[in-house]
């Protein structure tokens, strides 16, 4: 079936199962003229529908990432959630700030879950080596503080995966993160209340200890995407910096914690030159 | 996908929910009730308000229901003190049917077998043929559940029938049960697995009760078909939940065992 065919069937199906089916089929031929359409499904009611959208577009990756964020500033809040997990599962760094405010405020624990696995599981490798550093220190703490924090067990397992995820990649780098990771993650061996949570620290605390990597889809997603170089212009990344900047300088209103907002100042002279 | 999220409703407290459970407001004394049991308000006094609320007269539906009795029948299973269970056991014999499904429940959670020959009575109630196949005249799944809960063998004979009851939820709380009772696990194995394949059924709200169903007796040979059941990933989670916490006491923490890792693994994609 052609693309068109392959709308129209959407537009088309009368019966919520007709409906679900012709999305799954147009999500599965993975072509980018389709995410309109399957944006589209996200507001469309009907659960199954959904699911089968947000795994084609997590499949189309980087593309879909615009128009879910536009999506994003309406006020449907079910397609809003839709979107939020489209995001997470693509792991673009564009979706890095609102997948931050969704970890530790959204009301629906269904979008927190989501939200904090994509904060562990974001395309580090794309960031400019700077910005890096400081996003991941953002979603370190997101990350930190729901495993804590939260009152759901649902969404301390996903940040127990979030936090693996993130150790993995920053172990080299930055061993004082990694450490605090895994102080974390022992102290949540004694206190954690909920036995499957608990279950996947253990899990946790030794795939850090043997650099084992989460087996999730989501990582093979990665893989594919590895050799590609990341579509997001200057303007993009400018934009984060800008979006991080602000969460920092919050940070700092409230509590006068560590971190001089004067180097993102420096940053984003240099992250407009270093990118192509 | 529509998550119920439940507010954290706290405004009641202890003393309050005491006097409104005794008011002359028969909407306060319903949702003091709920209140005690969401809240796990393990307070004797309360305990001893519910179990009197269970021979209350004066909360009665036009059809004849017992809402107050309902929700305190609900609420003591979730208080886990056992002096409820004589008074649950004879909610069993109530005429409303909500009534009876919520005393059978709160029984199996508190896992007191004396009701066990009250709840084989009332499977012995003959099963009328169901014309629509809208309900039965007894809570049989809840019925079936708690005995195999309870680990009542000695009931085996009286559920076996169940497995080809006409209502399917009936029909697959007795499949849930009967694995429990197995001991040979291959046997358990067979009954599981009807609870499987019943995870492929049309209806929706079938297939959430099946989900929670294997959830709560962890068979681990469903976890895959869990993982790939059309139905929200919330459920799912739960379901896989309950999978993995009855493989943890099969290993020595903080070790795992391999079928524990495998069903994280499905958890991790579905989060």
């Amino acid at each position: 079936m052609s693309l068109s065919q392959l709308i129209q069937a959407v537009e088309e199906a009368d019966s919520s199962r007709r409906l679900l089916e012709a999305v799954q089929n147009l999500a599965n031929a993975r072509l980018e003229g389709a995410i309109p359409t399957l944006i589209e499904a996200l507001s469309y009611n009907n659960p199954g529908a959904a699911v089968a959208a947000v795994d084609g577009l997590i499949l189309l990756g980087d593309p879909a990432v615009p128009a879910l964020l536009e999506l994003l500033d309406m006020h449907n809040y079910t397609a809003r959630s839709w979107a939020i997990r489209a995001l997470a599962g693509i792991g673009d760094p564009r979706g890095l700030v609102t997948l931050l405010g969704v970890a530790t405020a959204d009301f629906a624990f269904s979008v927190r879950r989501a939200a904090v696995k994509g904060l562990g599981l974001m395309k580090w490798h794309w960031f400019p080596d700077e910005l890096r550093e400081i996003a991941q220190e953002e979603a370190l703490e997101a990350l930190l503080f729901v495993a804590h924090q939260d009152d759901e067990w649902v969404v301390r397992y996903a940040a127990v995966v979030g936090l693996q995820a993130l150790a993995m990649t920053i172990a080299d780098t930055y061993p004082h993160w990694r450490s605090e990771i895994q102080s974390q993650l022992e102290q949540m061996a004694n206190k954690e209340q909920t036995l499957a949570v608990r279950a996947r620290v253990w899990l946790a605390l030794k795939n850090i200890q043997h650099n084992i990597q989460p087996e999730a889809h989501t990582s093979i997603n990665l893989e594919e995407s590895e050799a590609k170089k990341s579509p997001l212009t200057p303007d993009d990344w400018q934009d984060i910096l800008n979006k991080l900047y602000e969460i920092k300088s919050q940070e700092r209103a409230e509590n006068l914690e560590e971190g001089d907002p004067r180097r993102f100042q420096k940053l984003a002279a240099a992250i407009g030159k270093d990118q192509p | 996908m529509s998550e119920s999220e439940l507010p954290d409703d706290n405004q009641l407290t202890l003393e309050q929910a005491l006097i409104n459970l005794q008011c002359e407001d028969l909407g306060l004394r319903i949702y003091a009730a709920w209140w005690l049991g969401r809240f796990r308000v393990k307070d004797s006094r309360a305990i001893a308000l519910l179990i009197n609320a269970l021979a209350d007269e004066a909360d009665r539906t036009d059809a004849g229901g017992y809402p107050l009795r309902r929700n305190a029948a609900r609420a003591l299973g979730k208080l886990g003190d056992r002096s409820a269970v004589s008074a649950l056991i004879r909610s069993l014999d109530c005429e409303d049917f909500y009534v009876r499904e919520a005393a059978a429940q709160s029984l199996e959670m508190l896992g007191d077998i004396a009701c066990v020959p009250k709840l084989l009575e009332m499977l012995n109630t003959p099963i009328t043929s169901e014309v629509s196949g809208l309900e039965s005249e007894q809570p049989f799944d809840a019925i079936l559940e708690a005995l195999g809960t309870l680990g009542a063998v000695e009931t085996i004979p009286q559920i076996l029938p169940f497995l080809e009851h006409p209502i399917p939820r009936v029909k697959y709380a007795a499949a849930r049960a009967m694995y429990q009772l197995s001991s040979d696990p291959e046997t358990a194995a067979q009954y599981g697995n009807i609870l499987i394949n019943a995870l492929s059924n049309n209806d929706l709200q079938l297939r959430r009760t099946v989900l929670s169903d294997l959830g709560a007796i962890g068979y681990l040979g469903a976890a895959e078909a869990i993982s790939n059941t059309m139905a929200e990933n919330s459920l799912k989670l739960i379901s896989l939940k309950g999978v993995l916490e009855k493989q943890i006491p099969l290993a020595t923490p903080p070790d795992l065992t391999a079928g524990a890792v495998r069903v994280m693994a499905l958890m991790d994609d579905l989060l």
